[in-house]
């Protein structure tokens, strides 16, 4: 079979990111309980945008605001310059918008490589009926997602496991390939639920470069709770306490932010290590990663 | 929104290289990963499939010139229930919604060859025609039957297509008019051309007539529609329907809207028993509600179910043991056991419960899928000692 140039089906172009998302007044109330109050948030170009707060401080909810989940009951959200409202999870993609599930939710029936060919549904051209009749475009359009997806496992560095069943693989692979999954449909804004949960140092690490990585071609908002991942690598942190907006900024401000030190130390639940660190910086590695972060920017 | 918050599903708690159990003969790979040699096979997923085809046609001409008349009118049943069975395996093993009204969807399909068949005078349409219309209109029905199923999940859909199933054959006591009531229809068979009857001549001597061109007719009919079936399986319409049946959410985050593919699989499936139907029409010669109680949707349920969810293969097998079985067992209880043969009739609906209990308990995939598990350990296995020993 004539092999098709590679560049020009596979390769994603290294456009610069255009898009701008931004969400303004946003409030919420679930029966009775406002869950945010007048929270506004923007997602600059090409920057990755950290969402953080104590538990219950409402980012999971305004993570599914910006996607179309939940309705606020006032507020706006522009992305492309283009008001969204009633917004359904599938016409996300469309969009140029892609999450990830806090969970992996990968399809448990199929290979890796599959479960990414199923991220890349937005790039398919071939219809039902030359499917139907097996048409040989079908096959081409076949191959072409075929190779986005391999391109996709590569970045991720999980080629190896393309023929693989995602159940037998171990967790953090199985996040990974979620991520590839999320990167094949070439978004425009990448929304990143909690990616680090149940990832080692070293792993979260590898993620954290791997987020600066895509960022250079998409828009990032990052719901996280490790204190650390979201300094390392977010330009711009939004931080949320009991449904309002305590702070926004560069995450030397938000170190320096005492409203936000105030917000965590008066949550001990389970963030205590993240607030011992934003008020002292005790910790040898956390305070290295904090240069890190200082010396960049 | 519940869904999001799902918890990574128990991290490395399989160990063993396999999909989920109940669908794994619906999961026939669409994507080989490594590329590589796969050598003498045609390249194109449709040379692959003609190939396939053309290889089962002949089996089938051999399997029709080599058994007795007898056989034939068996091998016309094994075809329409495959039919059925192929396009209810489509439905229930790769997009995961339940059918129990597929037998009712065969009604419609059977109902309107019989009245297209049935002109007072002058010739009816050719049959090829009759069987499109037969199709377009079961597919017709299907959609607005998936309209309503793609709401619905699981017991409540059973629930759903199982009124089909009880309330269609009502509908032909209703209009008994034009459907003939509790008789039915008698059709008329179409005759067999005269390139046909020599054709068979030529091949085995034997009068292609009657049976003989009817058990032609329904094996064609099976082949296309296992092939265009195979078609749809092995494509990215077929990785849709998985994904939508294996993870709603992250199917909907990657742009599928769940509603219309949900309703795309309820009509191919539906156009496939509308097929079937047709093919039983002329097979039986005779439409009436008897032929399409419950149990017929059962039947074409429990058929998939132990050939292997999601197989064409295994819907084939499934429906095979659905011709055969009652035989066996009937035989088994006459001369083994020694019974009356009305004792034995009876014999036959408890073996195959029996079967179908015994395939739950030690193969819950069916057959089809047992065997594709074991060969996927096997290859997980191989490459687990590979990875050792390098």
């Amino acid at each position: 079979m004539a092999e098709p140039p590679l560049a020009s089906t596979t390769q994603r172009p290294d456009r610069s990111p255009t898009a701008r998302l931004e969400m303004t007044g946003i409030h919420v109330a679930f029966g009775g309980v406002t869950a945010l109050e007048d929270v506004s948030l923007t997602v600059e170009p090409g920057q990755v945008h950290g969402l953080i707060g104590p538990n219950g401080a409402g980012k999971t909810t305004m993570f599914n605001v910006a996607c179309g989940l939940v309705r606020p009951s006032s507020g706006r959200i522009v992305w492309r310059g283009e008001e969204l409202r009633r917004l359904r999870p599938a016409q996300l993609a469309k969009l140029g918008i892609a999450r990830t599930l806090q969970g992996v939710g990968l399809f448990p029936g199929m290979t890796v490589l599959e479960n990414v060919m199923v991220g890349a549904h937005r790039h398919a051209k071939a219809g039902f009926f030359s499917a139907l009749f097996a048409i040989p475009t079908a096959d081409k359009d076949e191959e072409r997602l075929r190779r986005r997806a391999m391109d996709a496992l590569a970045e991720l560095e999980a080629t190896a496991y393309a023929g693989r069943y995602p159940g037998s693989l171990p967790y953090p692979v199985q996040k990974r390939v979620a991520l590839a999954r999320a990167l094949v449909a070439d978004p425009e804004l990448l929304l990143l639920d909690e990616p680090a949960s149940g990832l080692s140092e070293d792993e979260m690490h590898e993620l954290g470069e791997l987020i600066r990585s895509v960022a250079s071609r998409m828009s990032v908002l990052l719901v996280e709770h490790h204190m650390d991942l979201v300094m390392r690598v977010c330009d711009r942190i939004t931080v949320l306490d009991s449904g309002r907006q305590i702070a926004v900024g560069t995450p030397e401000e938000i170190r320096a932010d005492p409203a936000v030190t105030e917000a965590y130390l008066g949550d001990d639940v389970d963030v205590d290590a993240d607030a011992a660190e934003l008020s002292t910086g005790r910790s040898t590695a956390q305070a290295a990663a904090g240069t890190e972060e200082a010396t960049r920017g | 929104m519940s869904d999001l918050q799902t918890p990574a599903g128990a991290p490395g708690a399989a160990s063993d290289d396999a999909p989920s159990t109940a669908t794994a003969a619906a999961n026939a790979s669409s994507a080989a990963a490594g590329g590589g040699g796969r050598s003498f096979l045609p390249k194109t997923t449709l040379l692959r499939h003609l190939l396939v085809l053309a290889l089962c046609a002949v089996g089938a001409v051999l399997l029709l010139e080599g058994t007795e008349r007898s056989t034939n009118d068996q091998i016309s049943r094994i075809a329409f229930y495959a039919i059925a069975a192929g396009g209810l395996t489509l439905l229930t093993g790769l997009n995961g919604q339940i059918s129990l009204g597929h037998g009712a969807l065969m009604a419609v399909g059977a109902y309107t060859t019989a009245l297209l068949l049935d002109v007072e005078d002058g010739e009816p349409l050719p049959l090829a025609v009759i069987f499109l219309i037969a199709v377009a209109i079961t597919a017709v029905v299907g959609a607005l039957v998936g309209v309503a199923a793609a709401r619905l999940h699981g017991p409540y859909l059973a629930g759903a297509t199982l009124a089909l199933a009880v309330g269609v054959p009502g509908l032909t006591l209703y209009f008994s008019d034009t459907l003939g009531g509790e008789q039915g229809i008698n059709v008329r068979a179409p005759r067999a051309p005269d390139w046909f009857v020599d054709a068979i001549e030529a091949i085995s001597g034997e009068r292609g007539q009657g049976t003989k061109w009817l058990a032609y007719i329904a094996v064609v009919s099976l082949l296309i529609t296992y092939f265009l079936l195979a078609n749809l399986m092995r494509s990215r319409i077929g990785r849709t329907w998985r994904a939508v049946r294996d993870q709603e959410v992250a199917a909907e985050l990657a742009g599928i809207s769940l509603g219309s593919w949900r309703v795309l699989a309820f009509v191919v499936s539906a156009a496939a028993a509308g097929l079937a139907g047709a093919v039983l029409a002329i097979v039986v010669r005779l439409t009436a509600p008897g032929s399409f109680l419950p149990v017929l949707s059962l039947s074409l349920l429990t058929a998939i179910v132990i050939g292997g969810l999601g197989s064409l293969f295994g819907a084939l097998l499934g429906s095979i043991l659905l011709v055969f079985l009652p035989e066996w067992a009937r035989d088994f209880g006459l001369e083994v056991l020694d019974m009356e043969s009305a004792q034995a009739s009876q014999a036959a609906f408890v073996i195959y419960g029996l079967l179908l209990v015994a395939t739950m308990l030690f193969a819950p995939a069916g057959l089809v899928g047992t065997v594709r598990l074991a060969l996927l350990r096997r290859r997980a296995a191989r490459a687990a000692a590979r990875a050792d020993g390098g």
